[in-house]
């Protein structure tokens, strides 16, 4: 697992049925390329997350394959269409297989 | 090539219309808190993107530093067994206003401390514990902790007394020239705030933000290390960090920008 890698999210916690809200996210990671070179001249090895992954009551509702061109510390919105109350699960997968998880809840009136 | 008159009136009504937009271009925009008089920060000259994304204290990376020197303000450290609160209790009203006011002439150390040599301070006389390296991320966090408690407080540093020394010594500085460009920190910052220097837009250098998220280092940085920067750009050696020179120049800078608001953590390319 990476170094100081912290989660966050930002849900409404409540909504009407059939709003459109937005989903913010935002993840603590350094997000090294691979391409840049240490003191030494070295390449410092590749570390980044490769996906991310966004499920509401267990159904996906957002997925995304990053890149090295992501830069450090990556922000995602997005927008979703609720029409019942549950859980959104966000999951990160690093290059080196640990995985990041944060759920947050909605209540749709 | 010979005009008639025709050709003379068109080119001056040309003229006038290019003048009019740029004079309405330059009233329209109204910045707020984030200019008083003639001293406009930063933030100003950044695009619609990451002005957004300093404003929104979610989508701020910087924040990912303010919470972690949340953290360490609580944390035992040395081996007097306290932490930052032991003595200061709550940051959010005791370090109110230290990023507005900072650095300030210390009289019992004789000396300028800027945020950073005043954490270290305490560090080392009421904590017995290690200081913090200048640019590490321990201090950047509480550096970004400690001035995030003063956001949107107008910058109002001390220049008389003692400070005043200080405060010409950082004067001096930025007219110098220096490095092989020979080149002072008023050509780009005060000559040619607003212009492009390849594919970077100059600023008037407000230090109102720091520590700042420059997207380039992809981190927060010290204003020390903006300052090295601007030094290696000129071709000249730059000064240590927390070294005088940088200290009465901090001064300096500062009291060019007073009035603007704090904005740790701000957001620069």
């Amino acid at each position: 697992m990476a170094k100081g890698v912290k989660p966050r999210v930002r849900v409404p916690k409540k909504a009407a049925k059939g709003d459109i809200i937005e989903i913010k996210s935002l993840i603590s990671h350094k997000m090294e390329s691979g391409r840049r070179k240490g003191k030494d001249g070295k390449l410092i090895p590749r570390s980044i997350i490769n996906k991310m992954e966004v499920t509401f009551n267990g159904k996906p509702v957002f997925t995304a394959d990053w890149h090295p061109a992501i830069s450090a510390n990556p922000y995602m919105s997005f927008f979703a269409k609720v029409e019942e109350s549950g859980e959104f699960a966000f999951k990160w997968t690093d290059d080196d297989g640990s995985v990041y998880e944060k759920t947050a809840k909605i209540t749709v009136a | 090539m010979k005009m008639n008159w025709k050709q003379v009136t068109f080119v001056a009504a040309a003229c006038a219309v290019c003048a009019s937009v740029f004079v309405s271009s330059a009233n329209a925009a109204d910045w707020g808190q984030y200019e008083v008089d003639d001293r406009r920060s930063g933030f100003t000259y950044m695009t619609d993107e990451s002005r957004a994304m300093q404003v929104d204290s979610f989508q701020n990376p910087g924040m990912i530093w303010v919470e972690q020197g949340a953290e360490l303000w609580t944390e035992v450290n040395g081996k007097a067994g306290k932490s930052c609160a032991s003595c200061h209790e709550d940051a959010t009203a005791a370090m109110k206003g230290v990023a507005a006011r900072y650095p300030v002439y210390d009289e019992g150390a004789k000396t300028l401390q800027s945020v950073e040599t005043q954490i270290n301070h305490c560090l080392e006389n009421n904590m017995q514990a290690e200081p913090y390296k200048w640019e590490s991320t321990e201090m950047l966090s509480m550096t970004s902790f400690i001035n995030n408690q003063s956001l949107g407080m107008p910058v109002d540093v001390k220049i008389d007394g003692p400070a005043a020394e200080w405060y010409e010594k950082g004067k001096a500085f930025y007219y110098e020239r220096r490095g092989q460009l020979d080149m002072a920190c008023k050509h780009c910052h005060e000559d040619n705030a607003g212009g492009i220097i390849r594919a970077n837009t100059l600023t008037q250098g407000q230090v109102n933000g720091f520590p700042t998220y420059r997207l380039k280092w992809q981190k927060v940085g010290s204003i020390h290390r903006r300052f090295r920067g601007c030094n290696k750009q000129v071709r000249s050696a730059p000064f240590g960090y927390g070294s005088d020179e940088y200290l009465a120049l901090e001064l300096y800078v500062k009291w060019r920008g007073r009035g603007l608001p704090v904005e740790t953590p701000a957001v620069r390319n």
